[in-house]
């Protein structure tokens, strides 16, 4: 008896340990799954899966970036000379053209013979770059040079200012626009936040009687509690109009509309955190400063604030973390163009807001697939580097304790 | 001074009572809102039927019976595991560096982003342990998202306990499981039920999450197992909000389950209150 109720007592510990491990088991899961995923982008060749790119033998040119092939299918760069080739305007040619240039008979009934249709064309035209299916290759045939696919590399991705993922032959994923826009909505969102947010935590927890706190403390929790989505909702259909007309802007889903939207979500968290740190300076220090002949104004500036001005700092890092990771709301509200923002009031794209958005079509393990999941990992890297420092900042807040 | 410390103290003042009426304002503006423009929508037949001519009439009873699937799931799974969590750390591991660990672990999953969650929900869940676009596979990802929140309100539950009673139950004999069992548990029960309800809360208006690991565009009927998918409610504001087949035949419909929304989340936030002043 006495060892049956030993035994559950050790396995009752054994289990609980096990659910203690849980949420630490699901961040690795979250890192492993994520990077491996995400990293398999660097690996992945720059034209899309399936097919290649080639020219006419005779053709010097051996190699061109996913930006120059890109640029070449645009008719932005038209001659060889520009892609280190011999002059010649360049004709680029997609595999559907073929169809309009022979009869169905040419062909062949089953595609048998557009390899070798293909073939010829590049044959005769020595200027020609050609987008194809690897099947449809014309292996054999010596007028043609397939050209290597360039991996995708970091300092592309990190540094490319294009984000076209969809673009055929070469989808460019540079990832700055993207970083540019959730840098933009957030920092504006917190700069927004921050006076609005201080202002109320400093009148909740210096100037308000009990009353009153008892009535503003649910508000913001309330605020905190609405879904973002209907944020996202209220935004689309009460602000965007608002901003649209007040400021006769074209669109209304503006990178500002994010940012308020973004400013009141972050609201809560800034007011409760900073209140709390408020609330927390000594009595003794406020009662010293109140009898050397300070107002209960300059109290509040040179000593509370001060004094409780760590713990300020964690509510701005936890505040911009929401913001930064906040999906729906932005999604909904800022119009999504991947561009590089150049004013408050055009349509940008967050990073969370594309995943959102473009996961859904892109092809399970295909390039782009792969990119969103990196995006997931820049994210997913940012809100733990910010999450940490906001425990370091309220660590040495609670050793200054007196 | 170029100002009397006395004016600049009543402008400072009266400064931050306006920003205090303004942050309420702004509540009260988004309600006030909601509520105008979809108590009109709202009816027994709204509640109760599927949507119908595109999603721009009818109602929306499949996205509320599906939130009410994920709800569930996601509480059933998280819950015992945030509360065993919970226990492990306040009453068995002393204030070790292991404890100390799992709290950073804890808040930093607290503080991934949700999309993070649905990334992650749909390569595990979905895609390598095969439970596809599944009420599965959703309330899986919502039930790691809301387990901080759980750990967190029973450890402060736990933490309100008086020792005296621990040592108490365990001077008449009792062994350490049958103190937790019997009289920590049931002394700290409002309290984690108050996180239990948060976390409904919660879980009722993530979107981000869902969207790649269960949610459904379109699907007027009821699920038959764990694995078929399901409309939400958050999804599906988002959806007839943004891309609908007829937006402005939509928005009365977007309105009401906007407001429904909103309803569950006041309720919520409104039960916990009460529950925490009734302790």
């Amino acid at each position: 008896m006495k060892r049956l109720r030993l035994i559950t007592e050790r396995l009752a510990e054994a289990a609980l340990a096990l659910s203690g491990s849980v949420s630490s088991l699901a961040i690795l899961l979250i890192i492993v799954f994520l990077f491996r995923e995400g990293l398999g982008l660097f690996g992945s060749s720059s034209v899309e899966k399936g097919y290649a790119l080639c020219v006419h033998s005779s053709n010097p040119v051996e190699q061109l970036t996913p930006q120059q092939v890109k640029q070449i299918f645009d008719r932005e760069l038209t001659d060889w000379r520009e892609a280190g080739g011999r002059q010649g305007e360049i004709v680029p040619f997609r595999f559907d053209e073929l169809f309009s240039l022979y009869s169905e008979e040419e062909l062949g009934e089953d595609g048998e013979l557009l390899a070798q249709r293909l073939g010829e064309v590049i044959a005769r035209t020595p200027d020609v770059i050609a987008f194809v299916p690897e099947e449809y290759l014309p292996r054999g045939n010596r007028a043609v040079k397939v050209l290597p696919a360039e991996k995708i590399s970091p300092s592309a991705f990190f540094g490319g200012r294009e984000w076209l993922p969809t673009a055929t032959p070469a989808p460019q994923f540079g990832v700055l626009p993207l970083i540019m826009g959730t840098v933009w909505v957030s920092l504006f969102a917190i700069l927004i936040a921050l006076p609005l947010g201080l202002g109320v935590a400093i009148y909740m927890s210096e100037l308000a009687g009990a009353r009153i706190r008892k009535l503003l403390k649910p508000t913001i929790e309330l605020l905190a509690g609405i879904p973002s989505v209907v944020y996202g909702f209220f935004g689309l259909a009460v602000l965007a109009p608002l901003i649209r007309e007040t400021l006769h802007l074209p669109v209304g889903e503006t990178a500002f509309a994010g940012s308020l939207i973004l400013a009141i979500m972050a609201l809560p968290t800034i007011i409760t955190i900073a209140e709390d740190a408020m609330r927390r300076t000594p009595l003794a220090m406020r009662e010293a400063s109140l009898a050397l002949g300070a107002t209960p104004w300059q109290t509040i500036y040179r000593v509370v604030v001060p004094c409780a001005s760590s713990g300020i700092m964690a509510a701005v890092v936890l505040g911009t973390g929401r913001a930064v990771g906040e999906t729906m709301a932005v999604l909904m509200v800022t119009g999504n163009a991947a561009v590089m923002p150049h004013s408050l009031f055009q349509p940008v794209r967050a990073i969370p807001a594309t995943i959102a958005a473009e996961l859904g079509e892109a092809p399970a393990g295909g390039a782009h697939y792969q990119s969103l999941f990196l995006l997931g990992c820049i994210l997913f890297a940012i809100t733990m580097l910010i999450s940490v420092s906001a425990e370091y900042i309220s660590g040495k807040n609670s050793g200054k304790e007196i | 001074m170029t100002m009397n410390k006395k004016t600049e103290q009543k402008i400072a003042f009266a400064l931050f009572r306006l920003l205090g009426l303004l942050v309420a304002g702004i509540l009260f503006w988004i309600l006030g809102f909601i509520i105008y423009n979809g108590i009109g929508v709202i009816s027994w037949e709204f509640l109760t039927t599927a949507p119908t001519e595109g999603m721009t009439a009818g109602g929306i009873f499949p996205a509320i019976a599906g939130t009410l699937c994920l709800v569930a799931g996601s509480v059933a799974l998280a819950f015992p595991v945030g509360v065993m969590s919970a226990v492990y750390m306040n009453e068995y591991a002393g204030n070790n560096w292991m404890v100390r660990f799992i709290r950073v672990m804890t808040n930093n999953l607290g503080s991934i982003p949700s999309i993070v969650f649905g990334l992650f929900g749909m390569t595990l869940f979905v895609n390598t342990l095969g439970f596809g676009d599944s009420i599965l596979a959703g309330s899986c990802t919502l039930g790691l998202l809301v387990l901080p929140l759980i750990i967190r309100t029973t450890e402060e539950a736990l933490k309100a306990i008086p020792g005296s009673f621990r040592t108490g139950s365990l001077a008449l004999g009792a062994s350490k499981l049958q103190t937790i069992r019997k009289v920590v548990l049931p002394m700290a029960f409002p309290n984690i039920v108050t996180g239990l309800i948060l976390s409904v809360g919660r879980v009722s208006g993530e979107t981000a999450p869902i969207l790649f690991t269960v949610a459904a565009y379109f699907l007027p009927k009821l699920p038959d197992s764990l694995f078929s998918q399901v409309m939400a409610l958050p999804y599906h504001l988002y959806v007839i909000a943004t891309s609908g087949t007829d937006i402005e035949a939509s928005r009365p419909i977007a309105y009401g389950t906007a407001l429904v929304l909103i309803v569950i989340v006041l309720l919520m936030n409104l039960l916990a209150a009460t529950l925490r002043k009734l302790k």
